[in-house]
């Protein structure tokens, strides 16, 4: 039984983990472009599974920032998981006690908690790692393969790959703020935000983590206020 | 610093967040403000991180404006994550050839 729904979770997630495998190839690709090792880039990945973070966590790496920057930056880029993993609490079954859970933590990502929500019986341990086993090797080997490229590849194709991960925010954030007005308009605000920590006298002396977190928090509470969304229409 | 020590924070940092309200805090949180908050962040920071850094990721303005058209206008058209970021990829490496042509 354990190692039967383990196998189905396998299934379940080998498309994303095939998709993970491209994009953090992107994420492998511009850490080296910005300095960091191949293995450390991989490692990386392997111990943080969230490409927004990862990226802002890059940005401060470079910056050479103070560890509290960090911090702010990660619980403010992530703090979706946390409504995602209040969700998943409720869908797990009785028996999932606490090391299962402290496992199933670490592999809620967006499209790891998707799979798991569209599952009609509760949630076993051995099928949730299970799903989360194939994103996790995908999400770091890609890495490791984005930056090994990174590293031989000639500079201006280096380049080229470094916009890579840029591409996919892009395409991550584009239909939806296509569709549904009040998204849009938090991309514009948190856009125009961002140009003037960017450029602004005074402003583009914050330090990069500050910035992100001050533009984020601003932009998705001014949206919040404006358009509150109802419960039955929250999707997470 | 050692890498290590910011890989490490970083870590830990994420998994707190994403733990915590599956061992500790198990109550559905109420608030439609902060729902909605938590609904709006990913797109927020997103679009913070990626404008205006693209443009100048490349070290070149035109490359880096190419890179962000190309890659808007096939999201537009709903291609998926990877034509996109192949996409913009290549805009960047075509402005590349071009300008190197041109001048």
């Amino acid at each position: 039984m354990t190692s039967k729904s383990f196998a189905r979770g396998v299934r379940r997630g080998l498309p994303v983990g095939v998709g993970y495998f491209s994009v953090s190839f992107g994420f492998g690709a511009m850490a080296v472009s910005q300095g960091i090792r191949a293995l450390d880039a991989a490692l990386i990945s392997l111990t943080n599974l969230t490409s927004a973070g990862q990226f802002a966590g890059l940005t401060l790496i470079v910056a050479a920032a103070s560890l509290w920057e960090i911090v702010l930056t990660q619980i403010v880029i992530n703090s979706r998981y946390s409504l995602m993993s209040l969700a998943l609490s409720q869908r797990l079954g009785k028996n999932v006690g606490i090391p299962g859970r402290l496992a199933i933590a670490f592999v809620n990502t967006d499209e790891i908690f998707a799979l798991a929500m569209a599952e009609k019986e509760p949630l076993s341990t051995s099928f949730m790692m299970g799903l989360g086993s194939l994103p996790v090797l995908g999400w770091t080997s890609g890495t490791l393969f984005g930056a090994l490229a990174g590293s031989v590849l000639p500079g201006n194709i280096r380049t080229a790959l470094g916009v890579m991960l840029y591409g996919m925010f892009i395409a991550i954030v584009v239909p939806p703020a296509k569709q549904e007005k009040p998204v849009r308009i938090t991309v514009i605000l948190a856009m125009v935000l961002s140009c003037l920590f960017a450029w602004a006298p005074v402003l583009k002396t914050v330090s990069p983590g500050v910035a992100i977190v001050v533009c984020t928090v601003a932009a998705a509470a001014v949206c919040a206020w404006l358009f509150p969304i109802r419960e039955e229409e929250g999707q997470v | 610093m050692s890498i290590y020590v910011y890989i490490f924070t970083m870590a830990l940092t994420t998994y707190l967040v994403r733990m915590l309200p599956l061992t500790l805090f198990r109550k559905p949180i109420k608030s439609p403000f902060i729902r909605s908050f938590l609904h709006y962040v990913p797109y927020a920071c997103l679009a913070a991180m990626t404008f205006p850094a693209i443009l100048t990721g490349t070290g070149n303005i035109l490359s880096g404006a190419a890179a962000l058209i190309v890659a808007v206008a096939l999201a537009l058209k709903g291609k998926s994550l990877l034509i996109v970021s192949l996409g913009s990829s290549a805009a960047v490496l075509l402005t590349d050839f071009l300008l190197k042509a041109i001048f």
